[in-house]
């Protein structure tokens, strides 16, 4: 185990680089020029000559080599450049928001593992019942029906019983956990459910097709309890497709979630990216990218891990 | 024998109900099994056998499967009621089971500990300390080294035959009365298979363990049973002791199976006898007899069901047909005819179709041994072989799983390229190149009919898709009249042409699969296995099916199996292979007659034949351990490592194959006689 997991991790870094040199160089390809939009957006007249003032002072006009060579020494110091736009350091302003985004992912996926384990164990085990039918039905509305929708759904949900919404702006967990807490909860619930609903399914199916091995009907044989043929012998090969789902589900959450975002007036990653875009800032750009990327990369790494110690023909593969 | 029977089932009947009806998959079975009793239940697959079994343990699934009985008795306690808790408290404890793949009946997750205690601390409450040094003591009791360390290994650590060790092992935990194990060697090598019956047998002798198995090998049946249970489309047709069985068969279908299958101890020439036909579907079952539409012997009374009746008083011999006296009577001559009544052809010796010179295939491997290292080796699975196949001739390649005969065949065809040999083909060299003009003429026929067929393709289209391809046949009529015409020739009918593969059996799938090869009029044909995946019965029709196109066409077969039986049956010449090399080549009949080298010897002591009298009479060589990795054969002769008759010469060069007369020869430097 200890050599898989020390091989494993050593895989990071060469994935990791691989990654930072593509950012750079696929975002160099897309078109439009920051410095222009950015004096358009000043107004009057805009000479050429001031353009490329601009550009020297951003450090813009250098050849590619030399702000890929800028770009590369910086990042083992965490330094990503300033952002072109409001000229902030890059990490500062992703590390502002990453906090958000992160604890929105994290919330998500409690309530969703919370739900989803109950309701795919229950579905699977009672297939074929009333109980599972309801059950299919949530889920595959939860898959169905967008997440931004469910949100709207909910802060109406919230007006009618509150009669006032949760307070605006960011507060910090550790100020104030109660508060920041009745902030997220909404949109962790409103994520929550499609996540929990493609869980809940995936485990619904993996329990199933575990139940019908031959290794459950040995396990029944040798007069084992039901209750331990389940848990033991089922749960925990179930677990390795859904932990696959879990992983993938909660990196995504990372990238941030624009519309969701919005509509919980949250100042998370999401909203950085569209600016970005929007902007053709591509300091930022990349940072936000790598920074996702390498959350990514971090999540399967833990995936892979845990697949490891589930399930012991990855421990010991040649 | 005042004492009750341990197993006294009563009129039992197991029904599916499934979307699209009921299948009665057991009707009406009665059996009893007495203490330390060894009950063989055959039949070919589907016939209820399986099913009879789990139903007894209950181990069938609830939502779909009903179960009726006037009475299962075990132990004089009437099972049939017991409740879901109470039945687990006798499953494992009193009775447990041993299931047919190894490779999947044990949790990959789950140490081989654990999963062995697990009965001796949920029946008979042994603290962890306890039951692992009762786990030690059943793992040396099934013959597996160094049982400390291995019960904290996983199930993917051992091979095949060493996990149904295991199976044993827990199967025995807690001393049960009963053990049933359902086809527990079907998926195993003779040799290993050999071992675990050997096991089996003696372990439950010693203890006085009462055995159900079920088994479609009637080899198997003849070696071990005290009795026997014929099962038929999910009823009982005949049943008695094991020498009533294999001696007085009685029932027509019971004759049938007994004929269909090849024997070693027989001369080679006649064709089998077979069964025409196929089991009915369990889901509109014929009234009567169920076996009357196949039956050689069927009359207007087999409308009406027969009753098992005892055949004469006190013998306990049951058969369940109107003219059982006059099949035991006639025996195997109500199927054979005079048709079937020939002599094997000639082979003329003098060109080659096929020369194979030194034949090399060497497989480069790596792989990772831990921290950042990785080792890399040469796995050679195929070693220097020479043989030469001539115009209709059969030359049966037999060995072990991982001998190298399949790669044989995959080398010839070029479908893996040879890393060294001469390869000849009508005295034509084959290479890379060469190969492709040849193709038309080298055919293949797979194992499994189930995957070698596109579902997506109707058998028509599979047919004429090598017409097209090679220009044979381009015009459209004539294809469609070419596609109806083969299939005739394999015994199906035109009208085939428009089914999907999944509308046939897999005896006619194979079939299918005969055509696809016969369509490009081939003068050699690699059988893959060709029939190791079919019941005994449909077995038998291809096996004459492929002697009759041999016959009609003259097509010569290099026949790849591991039925010593089946090859000793079809080949005129076989091969005996081990890790890759040739041990013993010669005539089939000198072969299984006058076997000169140990590992041949071993391996036809371990193929059972389907008599109790001889089986139980001769005397065995078991072989010891299991074949050797690939990547680290034994120094010398790849053999040392298993011989019994090893020597310390045997260690330092691999022997030269040897003529010993009449181009017998074999590789082994402590036969006496060879020139």
């Amino acid at each position: 185990m200890l050599a898989y997991t020390i091989r494993r991790i050593l895989l990071v870094i060469p994935t990791l680089l691989a990654v930072a040199v593509l950012v750079f160089f696929v975002l160099r390809v897309v078109p439009g020029d920051i410095v222009e939009i950015k004096l358009a957006a000043e107004g009057g007249i805009i000479s050429a000559e001031e353009i490329q003032k601009e550009k020297e002072r951003l450090g813009l006009d250098d050849p590619i080599m030399v702000q890929f060579y800028k770009y590369m020494i910086g990042l083992p110091r965490g330094d990503l450049g300033i952002s072109l736009w409001t000229e902030n350091n890059v990490s500062e302003e992703i590390m502002s928001r990453i906090g958000l985004s992160f604890e929105l992912a994290i919330l998500s996926t409690i309530l969703a593992v919370l739900i989803a384990f109950p309701l795919g164990t229950i579905s699977a085990l009672y297939r074929g019942s009333i109980l599972d039918y309801v059950i299919r039905i949530i889920t595959i509305g939860g898959i169905a029906v967008p997440s931004f929708w469910f949100g709207m759904l909910l802060i109406m949900l919230i007006l009618a019983t509150f009669g006032n919404l949760p307070p605006l702006g960011t507060i910090s967990i550790f100020d104030d956990p109660k508060t920041n807490l009745y902030q997220m909860i909404w949109p962790a619930l409103s994520v929550g459910y499609r996540y929990s609903s493609v869980v809940a399914r995936m485990l619904r199916s993996s329990i199933l097709e575990v139940l019908s091995e031959d290794y459950i009907r040995t396990a029944r044989a040798k007069g084992v309890f039901e209750r331990i043929v389940i848990v033991k012998h089922g749960m925990r090969n179930a677990l390795l497709p859904t932990v696959t789902v879990i992983g993938l589900e909660f990196a995504f959450l990372l990238g941030g979630l624009v519309v969701t975002e919005s509509v919980f007036n949250l100042n998370g990653i999401g909203k950085l990216f569209v600016d970005s875009v929007v902007r053709n800032d591509l300091n930022l750009l990349q940072g936000l990218v790598l920074t996702v990327a390498t959350g990514f990369v971090l999540v399967n790494l833990i995936i892979d891990l845990l697949y490891a110690a589930l399930d012991p023909r990855i421990r010991y593969q040649k | 024998m005042s004492q009750p029977p341990l197993l006294d089932v009563r009129n039992l009947q197991v029904e599916f109900k499934l979307k699209n009806g009921t299948v009665r998959a057991v009707d009406n079975v009665s059996f009893q099994v007495n203490r330390g009793e060894f009950l063989s239940i055959v039949g070919e697959s589907g016939c209820g056998k399986s099913v009879t079994a789990l139903s007894i343990m209950k181990l069938l699934p609830k939502r779909v499967a009903e179960i009726k009985a006037d009475y299962v008795k075990f132990d004089g306690q009437d099972i049939t009621n017991l409740s879901e808790n109470e039945m687990r408290k006798i499953r494992g404890r009193r009775m447990s089971m041993i299931f047919q793949e190894p490779m999947t009946s044990l949790n990959p997750v789950l140490t081989i500990g654990d999963q062995l205690t697990e009965p001796l601390i949920t029946h008979l409450e042994m603290s962890e300390e306890e039951a692992n040094n009762r786990a030690i003591e059943l793992l040396n009791m099934v013959g597996i080294p160094e049982p400390e360390k291995r019960l904290t290994q996983y199930p993917h650590q051992f091979s095949g035959g060493m996990r149904q060790r295991v199976m044993i092992a827990i199967g025995l935990a807690c001393e049960p009365d009963l053990i049933i194990a359902d086809e527990p060697t079907t998926a195993l090598d003779v040799t290993i298979q050999a071992q675990i019956l050997e096991l089996l047998k003696d372990i439950c002798n010693r203890l006085g363990v009462a055995i159900i198995m079920i088994t479609h090998n009637l080899g198997v049946v003849a070696a071990y049973a005290d009795k026997v249970n014929v099962m038929y489309a999910a009823r009982i047709v005949e049943k008695g002791g094991a020498s009533e069985i294999f001696g007085k068969p009685s029932h027509p279908y019971t004759i049938g199976l007994l004929r269909s299958v090849p024997r070693m101890d027989k001369k080679r020439g006649g064709r089998l006898a077979t069964i025409e036909g196929l089991p009915p579907n369990l889901m509109a079952p014929p009234s009567g007899c169920r076996f009357k539409p196949r039956c050689p012997m069927a009359a207007d009374t087999c409308d009406s069901s027969p009753e098992l009746k005892e055949r004469s008083k006190g013998k306990n011999h049951f058969t369940a047909c109107f003219y059982s006296d006059e099949a035991n009577k006639k025996g195997a001559s109500i199927y054979v005819s005079d048709k079937d009544k020939f002599k094997p052809i000639k082979v003329k010796k003098d060109k080659p179709v096929l020369s194979v010179r030194g034949l090399k295939q060497h497989f480069g491997v790596s792989f990772r041994s831990g921290w950042l290292s990785s080792v890399s080796g040469t796995v050679k699975a195929v070693d220097d072989i020479s043989f030469d196949v001539y115009p209709g001739e059969t030359v049966g390649l037999v060995g072990e799983s991982g001998c190298g005969k399949t790669s044989v065949g995959r080398a010839i065809l070029h479908l893996n390229l040879p890393t060294g040999g001469e390869l000849k083909f009508n005295e034509k060299e084959l290479n890379q190149k060469s190969v492709a003009l040849v193709r038309q003429d080298m055919q293949v026929i797979f194992q499994d009919p189930f995957s070698s067929l596109n579902p997506r393709m109707t058998i028509g289209q599979i047919l004429e898709e090598p017409l097209k391809v090679h220009k044979i046949e381009t015009d459209e009529v004539a294809r469609l009249k070419r596609v109806s015409e083969l299939l005739t020739k394999v015994g199906l009918y035109p009208y085939m042409r428009d089914r999907y593969p999944h509308e046939l059996s897999g005896g006619q799938r194979q079939r299918v699969g005969i055509a696809r090869a016969l369509c490009m009029e081939p003068k050699i044909i690699i059988c893959d296995e060709p029939v190791s995946a079919l019941d005994v019965s449909v077995q038998a029709q291809i096996i004459n099916l492929l002697e009759d196109l041999q016959r009609e066409l003259g097509i010569a077969y290099l026949f790849i199996a591991h039925d010593l039986a089946v090859v000793k049956h079809i080949s005129h010449k076989v091969i005996v292979m081990y890790l890759g090399k040739v041990m013993e080549i010669g005539d089939s009949d000198t072969i299984y007659g006058e076997p000169k080298h140990p590992y041949t010897k071993a391996l036809l002591d371990a193929a059972p034949i389907p008599d109790p009298n001889i089986e139980r009479g001769r005397e065995k060589i078991i072989l010891k351990g299991e074949l050797p990795s690939p990547l680290n054969p034994p120094k010398g002769c790849v053999f040392s490592s298993r011989c019994n008759f090893v020597t310390e010469d045997c260690r330092k060069a691999s022997p030269e194959l040897v003529d010993f007369d009449n181009n017998h020869l074999a590789a082994c430097i402590n036969i006496e006689g060879g020139k």
